[in-house]
């Protein structure tokens, strides 16, 4: 297909460099799309399609009588990642997720960096996320994150920012799996010639790493989802259908004797390793949401007797808020002793007065974020805002200063997509999934999701957005 | 396994054997009526009275009119049974326990759902041929059937399965038999007239066993095909044969390999099971076919309810505790 006219110069461009030419990771892909026809290229993205649907690979809430299952649209174009380039970010994962283990270890314990003042005190006692049931407690093999799906931009300048540390029970994993299966079916001999690191063996991983968490022989693990309405259903039971272990419901476990068991045809069969994909909040009702239908009375507590291992830990939130994202650079240096590989955006706290000042000042050239809300709930783009707004903001942050932080707008870069009007440039992110077990191992590739309307920034599956096939190769 | 996974399992092979149980009679309705004198109207009613939901389609629609028979069997999704509810429900319970099926499986179960979809909306009851579409129907949950015999393993789901199929297909074994009941010829004398052999026969290819039928009995008879259908010891759609294998795999999950029964299901079925393995044609007909049939239906609701209490309402290790004899599926 003919790539002539492909605009590559206003944001970091995935495949080209500004002056249009191929980069080198490239290469093979660009020979081959350059050609196939047209016609081939839309075939490939119809059965990829069709695949999808067959396999049921969907999300959003599903009505029994109406069918509502939406499908996450993949776009047959991959996105590549050098190896060189991976070794970077993989590098700068395992120092991030490292620290924040030791923070949450640290916080919920001996307390030093708060006493040290590198952190304020206040932000993290005070925060809703911070769970006064986990404070004194280790988990099993003292980890807290195992599985993490951390969310990073490349910016204007070609560097990768995290945007999102995701320590709770992050999603789409399945979708990295899946994509993988269908686009390696459309482009069978390229598989072969470019050499892209392989990610079918995650959920071996994952098992080893669950396992890890129990001193049995053979422990008995299941995934705990809240149900088939849940919006990731589709990866619970993929993954528990991968790993060959339970998947369990609330209702299908109970707790005796600080023990938790599974209720199964011969009775009561105990439970060692939970991977719960509910919220910390819905986890037990006796200690914490009493309204909770979805989890399990008791569980904390057999967690806590050491019983039951849970992943992630009960407790991680309070490291991924949005104003403790600020501090993670000083936390890496605080407990490593080393700069961070990975950067940071810049973020401006609201609650240090010289922030603050900048902030109000600048509000038109900012995004502003709640703390303590999740997905674009309570927030600001300066740029795209009126007047109004801004002054609304600025009142909102003067009256609350603790609750709000601001950033500079990122630009986010392109990749090459499929779309109706031929090969053109959409914005994407990047998920890779780490996992926590024995060591920390970042899986080789990501869930790259794409904003599917032109020019649009929003990458979330719920507003638009896509997913393509991330290759990380092996040289 | 657990008990809620043992659940959906076991009601995905009822919804499954019950699609395509209605596949079929519809399918033989529609041969039948071709081979009526033109002068008889179509006879569609005895095949609704014959699901039990006669009162249902009443509210709904006024006449039995043959567009609108097939329309509330097979696509109705105000009907709880047709075959679009049962596939949805089988998906349903598929997809809930889809960790416990094979990849295949589950792609054919969404496919079939599909199918169904796809029938919707082409307005299939409405054909002046719609046969090709319940055959294709059948012909995908036989794959499924298939591909299940040749690649699951012999452990408790596959006899959960199992159990859920040979049940339903006993029930509608016996609701095939009860259309015949419900039929009317235009007069007394016409029993054993041409007309009547022509429904019988058609009866018996509902359930691919004219041939067989034949090769065992010869002559078409009515109360050779009623002892074929209900008591035959090797047909694999009659009533008995459903509930010997429904018998076995109950033993097979629990584990009993002595001679006597186990739990409360176990007993009820093995008492089923000797009673029509002891019973001769003429003990059939001196209760009526229609009263027997009828008391046949309650009796495997109340195994249904029995597994229930047994398999999927296990709260500990000792004793089971039934908080409610009524189904959560039906």
């Amino acid at each position: 297909m003919n790539t002539e006219g492909y605009s590559c110069n206003e944001h970091f461009d995935e495949m080209f460099t500004p002056d249009g030419q191929v980069r080198g990771h490239y290469d093979e892909f660009y020979n081959y799309l350059s050609k196939a026809s047209a016609k081939k290229m839309t075939q490939l993205q119809f059965s990829a399609n069709k695949t999808q649907k067959a396999m049921g690979m969907t999300f959003n809430v599903y009505h029994d009588n109406q069918g509502l299952e939406k499908i996450l649209h993949l776009d047959i174009i991959p996105r590549i990642i050098a190896n060189a380039e991976w070794r970077k970010l993989e590098a700068g994962l395992k120092q991030r997720i490292y620290a924040l283990n030791l923070f949450l270890q640290d916080i919920y314990n001996d307390q030093k960096i708060l006493k040290d003042g590198i952190v304020p005190a206040d932000l993290i006692l005070g925060s809703k996320d911070y769970l006064k049931p986990c404070v004194g407690l280790t988990p099993p093999k003292g980890i807290w994150c195992h599985i993490t799906g951390t969310d990073l931009v490349r910016n204007k300048d070609g560097e990768y920012y995290i945007l999102e540390d995701n320590l709770r029970c992050p999603s789409g994993v399945s979708y990295m799996l899946e994509s993988r299966e269908i686009i390696k079916r459309a482009y069978p001999q390229l598989f072969n010639d470019e050499g892209v690191m392989p990610v079918s063996d995650y959920p071996t991983k994952l098992l080893k790493m669950l396992q890890f968490l129990s001193n049995k022989a053979k422990p008995v693990v299941g995934v705990l989802t809240p149900g088939i309405y849940n919006s990731a259903y589709f990866e619970h039971s993929y993954l528990a259908l991968q790993m060959g272990v339970e998947l369990v419901n609330g209702v299908d476990l109970i707790v005796q004797n600080n023990k938790a068991y599974m209720l199964t045809t011969k009775g009561l069969q105990q439970i060692d390793v939970i991977y719960r994909r509910i919220d910390d909040s819905f986890l037990d009702p006796l200690t914490f949401n009493p309204e909770s239908m979805l989890g399990v009375k008791g569980i904390f507590d057999a967690y806590k007797a050491g019983n039951v291992a849970l992943a992630n830990a009960p407790g991680t939130g309070v490291a991924d808020d949005k104003a403790v994202y600020a501090y993670v650079p000083r936390i890496i240096k605080y407990y490593l002793g080393e700069e961070p590989i990975l950067h940071n955006v810049p973020t401006y706290l609201c609650r240090e007065e010289e922030d603050r000042k900048y902030v109000l000042d600048h509000i038109d050239e900012l995004v502003v974020k709640e703390t303590n809300a999740a997905g674009g709930y309570g927030m600001l783009i300066g740029p795209k805002s009126t007047k109004e707004e801004h002054e609304r903001f600025k009142f909102l942050i003067k009256n609350n200063p603790d609750n709000y932080i601001a950033q500079p707008t990122l630009s986010l870069s392109t990749v090459p997509c499929l779309t109706d009007e031929g090969i053109a440039g959409r914005h994407v992110d990047l998920r890779p999934y780490i996992l926590y077990g024995k060591d920390i191992e970042v899986i080789p590739g990501a869930l790259t999701r794409v904003a599917l309307k032109k020019g649009s920034l929003v990458v979330n599956s719920s507003q638009g957005g896509g997913s393509k096939d991330t290759w990380v190769l092996y040289n | 396994m657990l008990s809620r996974v043992a659940s959906h399992i076991y009601w995905l092979g009822r919804y499954l054997e019950r699609a395509e149980n209605y596949a079929r009679f519809i399918d033989v309705n529609f041969n039948l009526m071709q081979d009526l004198p033109t002068d008889m109207k179509e006879q569609w009613a005895p095949l609704v009275a014959a699901t039990g939901d006669f009162e249902l389609y009443r509210k709904k629609y006024p006449g039995f009119e043959r567009h609108q028979v097939m329309y509330f069997l097979a696509l109705d999704s105000d009907n709880p049974n047709s075959m679009l509810c049962s596939v949805t429900n089988a998906r349903e319970n598929a997809r809930i326990i889809r960790e416990n099926l094979s990849k295949e499986t589950w792609e054919k179960v969404n496919e079939l759902y599909y199918m169904l979809k796809e029938g919707l909306e082409r307005k299939v009851w409405k054909k002046e041929d719609p046969r090709q579409f319940f055959e294709t129907v059948k012909n995908q949950i036989l794959l499924i059937y298939g591909l299940a015999d040749a690649t699951v393993a012999r452990t408790e789901g596959w006899h959960f399965r199992q159990l859920g199929q040979l049940l339903e297909r006993a029930d509608k074994t016996s609701r095939i038999l009860d259309v015949k009941y419900h039929i009317l010829l235009p007069t007394t004398h016409e029993v054993g007239s041409p007309l009547d052999f022509l429904h019988w026969m058609a009866l018996l290819k509902s359930v691919t066993g004219l041939n067989t039928y034949r090769r065992l009995y010869g002559n078409i008879d009515p109360s050779g095909v009623v002892e074929f259908l209900v008591l035959n010891k090797y047909f694999p759609r009659s009533i008995f044969y459903c509930l010997k294998e429904a018998e076995r795999c109950l033993r097979c999950i629990s584990e009993n390999t002595s001679d006597g029964f186990r739990n409360s299901v176990e007993k009820a079925i093995g008492e089923m099971r000797s009673r029509l393995e002891y019973s001769e044609i003429d003990d059939i007909i001196a209760v009526g076919l229609h009263e027997y049939l009828d008391n046949i239906q309650l009796k495997i609701n109340h195994i249904s309810d029995l597994i229930d209490i047994n398999y999927f309402r296990a709260k500990d290790n000792f004793v089971y505790q039934p908080e409610s004899q009524s189904q959560s599926q039906s």
